[in-house]
């Protein structure tokens, strides 16, 4: 008799099954305007060059407020210029490309140390446990900007430095919450299953705990993204970002703080610029928070 | 309780050991580094060696650290490389102004965000609680440095209400407290609201809450008596937690408005590599955050009779 074989639907590969689960975020307003800013700078970013009506650098016409047409008559200084006479929004197009290439790549580089340190405190508890749970409540418990301005004051400021900051920074927050999620998914079924059949301990949790723990993980991810671009911001806003002339969105504030109160337009727009993105990052981790709930 | 107390209390004392490690480690580790800040980049070899060898640099490291650490707990921290006075004699004044400061925020911050969370969580999913929620997130998106200028674009340039700086020249002045204040407060009334709400939305699902509606008392004495009690535990950790955040904002804040306070100090002080300044400010800032979050430990515990007694 033949036993009638039911074909068992292939099961889709890991990677489409989170991609389709990002996609989920269009059934959340928030979360849809959020991406919708978000794509809006990265657009900006990549098509700087092309969008931009002037170059960041050049020097035109000093301290014109918004919308004065250029000499020629031609063009229009949409968002005026600075003390040096150049284009502000053009700086800002411009701007948006540091902003976008450092603070996701630095937040992944906090991931890439924080995850495998919650993954092993979490998993292996005992010692190791105690002692990196130690270490990063010392680390959490400076006031974080007292933290970026004495380690950047100290090793000097560059994009490396930047992303080492950071790093060092935000590890130890990554680290607690991968912890707090090990320890829960640890006394699952699936991992006893992996453990029975004698998995080496990295295996299960790279493998059987890491994806499992990604929902809360983007999230957060999200929402780091917004603190870095803040940190970038904060640092250049203090005089200690990245050095001139390329245009970086806390620098400019920086350069002209002081006349802030007499020639705002200079100020408000780079600030406009960075709550923005700062604010597209927040709505879409609220966004994603809402509808991975909801299931 | 008690055992409790000074388990956190060692804990405490603990980190602050680690954090002083870490600091001399980063700060004070080369000595050849610590002399060039100290004399400046202009002078001689002869004469570092000579500083170097008169504070004792020539000790073995742990020596060092000890001798370092001792001068700072009995309250010498050295003499500030810029000023040319004792670190303790700028600390302290600057201290005190920023303590104002951090006090009038939280005196603002601590009743809007209450009382905004309360009204958001009473009724989760409502038009009031989107509302609430939404405006919080876009708050909280607007880092200080951006607020200061926006706020000080509409409040000191369009409408000339309020003046630019705060320098307090001419002795203290509270007007010109309100803008450093409302920087400070715009940021981070936001996510002691959304902690809020979500306490309050957490005690509104209970079954004592529902009994309570059920059995027909006014909705007000639900929430009055029976919601805010329960409902207000998390957000005293919230918002002692908070003075961590507030010391990073002060920076900021006291750096655009030119507040003499403590964390302009910090700051200038890492801009000028005034070593020992830097050293009292971090640690001072440590003190504070880790002071404050073990105070909203044992505070949670006291507060919260069902961890008290299990």
């Amino acid at each position: 008799m033949a036993v009638d074989v039911q074909d068992v639907p292939r099961r889709e590969s890991a990677l489409l099954r989170s991609l389709k689960g990002i996609a989920l975020i269009r059934e959340s307003m928030v979360g849809m305007i959020g991406l919708g800013i978000i794509v809006f700078w990265v657009l900006m970013a990549l098509l700087a060059d092309v969008i931009a009506p002037f170059p960041p650098n050049t020097n035109y016409l000093p301290l014109a407020t918004p919308f004065t047409p250029t000499l020629d008559g031609e063009g229009m200084f949409w968002l005026g210029t600075d003390l040096q006479g150049r284009d502000i929004l053009s700086r800002i197009i411009h701007g948006s490309r540091k902003v976008l290439m450092l603070a996701p790549l630095a937040t992944f580089c906090a991931y890439l140390v924080g995850i495998p340190m919650g993954l092993a405190a979490g998993y292996k508890r005992g010692w190791v446990d105690d002692v990196l749970s130690f270490l990063s409540n010392v680390i959490l418990s400076f006031p974080i900007l007292v933290l970026y301005v004495i380690i950047i004051a100290t090793i000097g400021s560059s994009a490396i430095n930047i992303l080492l900051a950071v790093t060092f920074a935000s590890a130890p927050g990554i680290m607690r919450i991968v912890r707090g999620l090990v320890l829960d998914l640890r006394n699952r079924e699936y991992v006893f299953a992996a453990e029975t059949r004698g998995e080496p301990s990295w295996r299960i949790m790279l493998i059987e705990i890491l994806p499992n723990a990604r929902g809360p993980l983007i999230v957060d991810a999200c929402l780091r993204v917004g603190y870095v671009i803040i940190t970038i911001g904060v640092l250049g806003f203090l005089g200690l970002g990245l050095p001139p002339p390329d245009p970086d969105w806390g620098g400019m504030i920086n350069e002209f703080r002081v006349m802030s109160m007499s020639f705002p337009h200079m100020t408000v727009f780079p600030c406009l610029a960075i709550s923005s993105l700062v604010l597209g990052f927040n709505l879409l981790a609220d966004g994603l928070r809402e509808v991975s709930l909801r299931d | 309780m008690l055992i409790f107390i000074i388990r956190r209390t060692g804990t405490m004392a603990l980190t602050m050991l680690v954090v002083s490690i870490l600091l001399f480690i980063l700060l004070e580790l080369q000595p050849g580094n610590v002399a060039v800040k100290v004399l400046g980049p202009y002078s001689s070899e002869e004469q570092r060696n000579l500083w170097l060898e008169a504070n004792g640099y020539f000790d073995p490291i742990y020596q060092r650290y000890f001798s370092w650490l001792f001068n700072f707990i009995s309250g010498d921290f050295g003499d500030s490389v810029r000023f040319k006075v004792p670190v303790s004699e700028i600390l302290w004044p600057r201290l005190g102004n920023t303590g104002i400061l951090a006090a009038a925020t939280l005196a603002v911050v601590i009743p809007i965000s209450l009382g905004l969370g309360v009204l958001a969580g009473m009724r989760e999913g409502s038009k009031l609680d989107r509302t609430i929620s939404v405006g919080s997130i876009i708050t909280t998106s607007i880092p200080e440095f951006a607020s200061a200028p926006l706020l000080g674009a509409i409040f000191v340039f369009y409408l000339g209400w309020l003046p630019g700086t705060s320098g307090m020249i001419d002795g203290f002045d509270i007007v010109q407290l309100i803008l450093p204040v409302m920087v400070l407060v715009l940021y981070d009334f936001g996510y002691v609201t959304r902690m809020t709400r979500a306490s309050m939305a957490e005690v509104m699902m209970t079954h004592y809450i529902r009994t309570a509606v059920l059995k027909g008392l006014p909705y007000r004495t639900v929430i009055m008596k029976h919601a805010l009690r329960n409902a207000l535990i998390a957000p005293f950790t919230v918002i002692m937690l908070q003075i961590n955040w507030l010391l990073s904002g002060v920076i900021v804040v006291e750096f655009f408005f030119s507040y003499k306070g403590f964390g302009a100090l910090l700051l200038e002080a890492s801009l000028n590599q005034d070593i020992f300044m830097i050293e009292a400010c971090a640690m001072v800032a440590v003190f504070v955050a880790v002071a404050t979050q073990t105070i909203a430990d044992v505070g949670y515990t006291y507060l919260n009779p069902r961890i008290r007694f299990s």
